[in-house]
Parts: structure tokens; C-alpha cells; sequence
């Protein structure tokens, strides 16, 4: 799986909110949204099949989190910290290439 | 020099709210306290307060634009009542949470229902669990420097907590009495320009207030509140004493009358602390030894000074004006919790007297005393007993 490009963010606000917090939990950085993993709350989670996959980037693009990126060759990268599970993806999905399947852990 | 005028409470927390120069005041009228904007409104009308007055369509609205107010860095005011006090209450938690100086003045009266515009405490003690300080002013003159001092104490870097000033419905807010309105120029002295080191609009350096907090952060927010309420009791203590130096009037967090060789304390707050003062020094005329006890602080709880003034006292007779379903009055549980693990203790005796406006006259105080001297005795009495109750109605 490819890094997330959004590592170096994470490392960064991770170090400055695991120091002292503030009076009123005031967030005194932008980028809280990459430390607070947002994917917990999911019930339902995307299964990608490479094989039916056209590259067609519908759910790169349509995805709200945006909780999808690229690799290296142009298939999209499913980041299970941030996806809620809305199922937006699969149903964009032109060859059925997503499904959205019960979590199990 | 400091002038002498005649006002009423509520022109006094107004006059207060002037002196604190607040760069925002948004308020909705409330029956007692609608009298405390109406003079602010006129002040800034007039020019003589350089602020924003925000003519809100509710209290929930009124705390929320001092919250909005606050957060962008500037000193800000209101006060309500009651049900008014009642509807801010949610809000009230977000304040504390985003640890905002706000100040409130209440003037306090009884919750419905039925429908009473009348004095008892009931509204600010409900709010005793939202992480405000609380204070109570006995007269005139307390409303107004409680209210200096709860800026002094909200704004001090270890507190940042809001505050509420309480002073009693009618009894106070609509009696007229002398009061010392301080110099302008030492009032600036003592509370200084309001310079907010976290929570401020600066485009320059966004940052996020009113924050969502996940698992792994919200208990270490409270525990914030908790420290800060309790830092504040040392705060209060040094406000207090430059108060003291500044304007000359003495504060404590608990105020002791006649207490020293009492064998039963009656201890209250607000302006019913003036007529148990009172009903103390005809009972020493009788040679009965009996003190009294003012909770000027409320929030944070002075747990240190109730366990003093409970070494003095073989009974403490406490007076309240509200009541805690199930536990009696709110100071009953406040201080069984400050006394449970003493070793020795006085007997804690309850009274609920005064609810929704009702005389305490010195009648009453004879049948809490009645109880209370049976307590000193070693008879049995009820925990929590009602005092001046109609029971022929019942």
C-alpha cells in the first residue's frame, strides 16, 4: 500500500498535540482533522477489486472525506482511518470494482 | 475620590459592569435583573461606556453572543435571572469549557413552577455544576465589588473561568442603599486592560476554539475546568487582599460574626446573612452562644474554611434558600463532603427556609434554633427540616 501524503501533516500535529493541551482545548495548529481518525465510526467498509478496476478516478473524485488517493500506477487507495463508510465510492463505481462490505475487526 | 450614591442593586451591578469598561454587553430583560441592561443601555447611549450593546431575542441568545464576544478576545457582561439563567444553561458548560471570563450578574429568584418572580437561590445553584465561580453579595455595596472581583478572578491566566455574581431578588435588586462607587482610574489599576492569551481573533494566527474532542482528549479538558476551579481558590484569596488595599473593604471567601466561643454557627449566604447577623447579637444579649457564618465564595467550595470554621462549632445550623431533592439543601452536601473524613465533626443540622421569596424573620430563626440547641443537646433531630412552612395548608 502506498504512504498516505499526508504523513508528514500527521507526524507533525500528532507531536504538537501530544504536548501540554490548552486552556479551553483550543487547537492552536490547523490540521486536527488527520490526528482525530474519523474512520472509527464506520459500519460498512469499501472492498476494492484490482482486477475490474478501469482507472477511471469517479471515486478519487467523488469521495467527501477525501479519504482516496492515487498510487503510483493510478489505483486508488482506500485510507480506512478516515473512511466513514458512506458507500459513495461503490456507487459510483462504473465496473462494480467497490463493493461496501460489513466491517468486521 | 470615590462618590456615595444611593442605588438600587441592579444600578449597582450596572455601575460595576461601567467600571470593568466590557467592550460587549448582550442581555434579554429579566424580572429582577432588567433593570441592570436598562442602565447599561443608557450608559453606552450616553457615551459614557464605549461598548457593543447586543439586543438579543433570549438569554440562550444573550450568553451565546457573549461567548462569540469572548472568544474574539474582548471583556464582556450580561445579566439575567431565573428562568433566564435556566435557558442559558447549556451554554453555560461551553463557556466554562472554552475557559471564558465572562461575567454574570444574577439577580437570584426562585425557578418555576408555579410562577414565582421572587427571591431564593435555586437559579444559581442549579448552575453550581457547569465549572462557574459563584459568588454572593449580602448588600449593594457586595454586588458591585463582587463583580470587580469576579473580573479579577475570571481573567487571572491560572482561573480563565466565567463567574456569576448572585445578589438577592428584590431584597436587593429593587432596595435602595449607599453605595461606594470607586475611582474610575483605580479600578482600571486593579483589573488592568483584558489581555487574552489563548482564546482571540487574530487572523494572523487562526485557531480553532470550541473544539470537538474525541475519547483520548475530553477527560483531560474537564480535568482542565477542575484545576482551574481549584487554582481559583488561592486567586480568590489574593483578589480579595489587593481589593482590600485598593479600596479598603474587607472579603472572605467565608465571613465569620461572633463565632469564637459558639457552640452553634448558623451559616448562610446572600443578604439573609444580614438578618442571621443581626438575630446572632439578640441571642448574645441572652448570653446564648451562637455565631454566624456568610458564604461570600460558593464555586469553587472553600473546603479548607468550612473545616476551620467546623472546629469552632458544636453545631452547624445551615440556611438555605434552595432545595437538592433527596439531600436537602445544596450546602447540606457541600459541606458533609468537606467534613465526612474529620475526624471530629460538628452536627450538621439543615434548614430550608425562604423559598420563592418568603420573609425569614427572626421567628423562623427561633424554630431553626429550637432545633438546632435539641441537636447541641444530643437529641434526635430531623437532617433536613422546613422551616416556616404553612403546614395548616398542607
Amino acid at each position: 500500500m502506498a504512504e498516505s501524503p499526508f504523513k508528514a501533516d500527521i507526524e507533525r500535529v500528532q507531536k504538537e498535540y501530544s504536548e501540554k493541551m490548552t486552556p479551553g482545548a483550543i487547537a492552536t495548529i490547523p490540521g486536527s482533522s488527520v490526528v482525530n481518525k474519523t474512520g472509527s465510526w464506520r459500519v460498512f467498509m469499501p472492498e476494492f477489486n484490482r482486477d475490474k478496476c478501469v482507472r477511471c478516478y469517479l471515486c478519487y473524485i467523488y469521495c467527501p472525506e477525501p479519504a482516496i488517493y492515487l498510487d503510483e500506477e493510478n489505483y486508488p487507495v482506500f485510507d480506512y482511518d478516515y473512511c466513514k463508510g458512506c458507500g459513495v465510492c461503490a456507487n459510483e463505481c462504473p465496473t462494480d470494482a467497490i463493493i461496501m462490505v460489513r466491517e468486521t475487526k | 475620590m470615590p462618590i456615595r450614591k444611593v442605588m438600587k442593586a441592579n444600578e449597582a451591578a450596572a455601575w460595576a459592569a461601567k467600571l470593568a469598561k466590557p467592550k460587549v454587553i448582550a442581555a434579554f430583560p429579566i424580572t429582577p435583573s432588567t433593570l441592570v441592561p436598562e442602565k447599561i443601555s443608557e450608559f453606552v447611549a450616553d457615551g459614557e461606556l464605549d461598548a457593543e450593546f447586543i439586543k438579543v431575542e433570549s438569554e440562550h441568545s444573550a450568553i451565546s453572543a457573549c461567548v462569540g464576544a469572548s472568544a474574539a478576545g474582548v471583556r464582556t457582561f450580561t445579566a439575567t435571572a431565573s428562568q433566564g439563567l435556566a435557558l442559558m444553561h447549556e451554554i453555560l458548560f461551553i463557556a466554562a469549557g472554552m475557559r471564558l471570563p465572562i461575567v454574570i450578574a444574577v439577580g437570584n429568584r426562585a425557578l418555576s413552577a408555579p410562577i414565582n418572580i421572587w427571591n431564593d437561590w435555586q437559579d444559581t445553584i442549579s448552575e453550581r455544576d457547569t465549572g462557574w465561580l459563584q459568588f454572593y453579595a449580602e448588600n449593594n455595596q457586595e454586588a458591585l465589588d463582587l463583580i470587580l472581583i469576579a473580573y479579577k478572578v475570571a481573567e487571572n491566566e491560572k482561573v480563565l473561568l466565567p463567574a456569576m455574581v448572585g445578589f438577592d431578588a428584590f431584597i436587593l435588586t429593587h432596595t435602595v442603599e449607599p453605595v461606594e462607587i470607586p475611582d474610575q482610574e483605580l479600578v482600571d489599576e486593579f483589573l488592568g486592560e483584558y489581555e487574552p492569551k489563548y482564546a482571540y481573533l487574530d487572523p494572523s494566527r487562526p485557531i480553532t476554539q470550541g473544539t470537538l474532542a474525541f475519547p483520548a482528549h475530553y477527560m483531560e479538558a474537564r480535568y482542565t475546568v477542575w484545576e482551574a476551579n481549584e487554582n481559583a481558590r488561592k486567586v480568590i484569596d489574593e483578589a480579595f487582599a489587593e481589593f482590600e488595599k485598593r479600596f479598603g473593604r474587607k472579603y472572605q471567601k467565608i465571613e465569620e460574626y461572633r463565632t469564637d466561643d459558639a457552640e452553634i454557627i448558623f451559616v448562610t449566604m446572600g443578604s439573609l446573612a444580614g438578618t442571621v447577623k443581626e438575630y446572632v447579637d439578640h441571642l448574645r444579649e441572652q448570653g446564648i452562644k451562637v455565631g454566624a457564618a456568610k458564604m461570600t465564595v460558593y464555586r469553587p467550595f472553600p473546603i479548607e474554611e468550612v473545616r476551620a470554621l467546623a472546629k469552632k462549632a458544636k453545631v452547624i445550623a445551615l440556611l438555605e434558600k434552595n432545595i437538592t431533592f433527596s439531600v436537602g439543601g445544596a450546602l447540606f452536601q457541600d459541606f458533609s463532603r468537606a467534613l465526612i473524613n474529620e475526624s471530629e465533626k460538628p452536627k450538621i443540622v439543615d434548614f430550608i427556609l425562604g423559598l420563592g421569596g418568603r420573609d425569614v424573620t427572626f421567628r423562623d430563626l427561633d424554630e431553626a434554633l429550637a432545633i438546632a440547641q435539641k441537636a447541641l443537646n444530643g437529641e434526635a433531630v430531623d437532617e433536613v427540616n422546613w422551616i416556616g412552612l404553612r403546614k395548616e395548608i398542607l
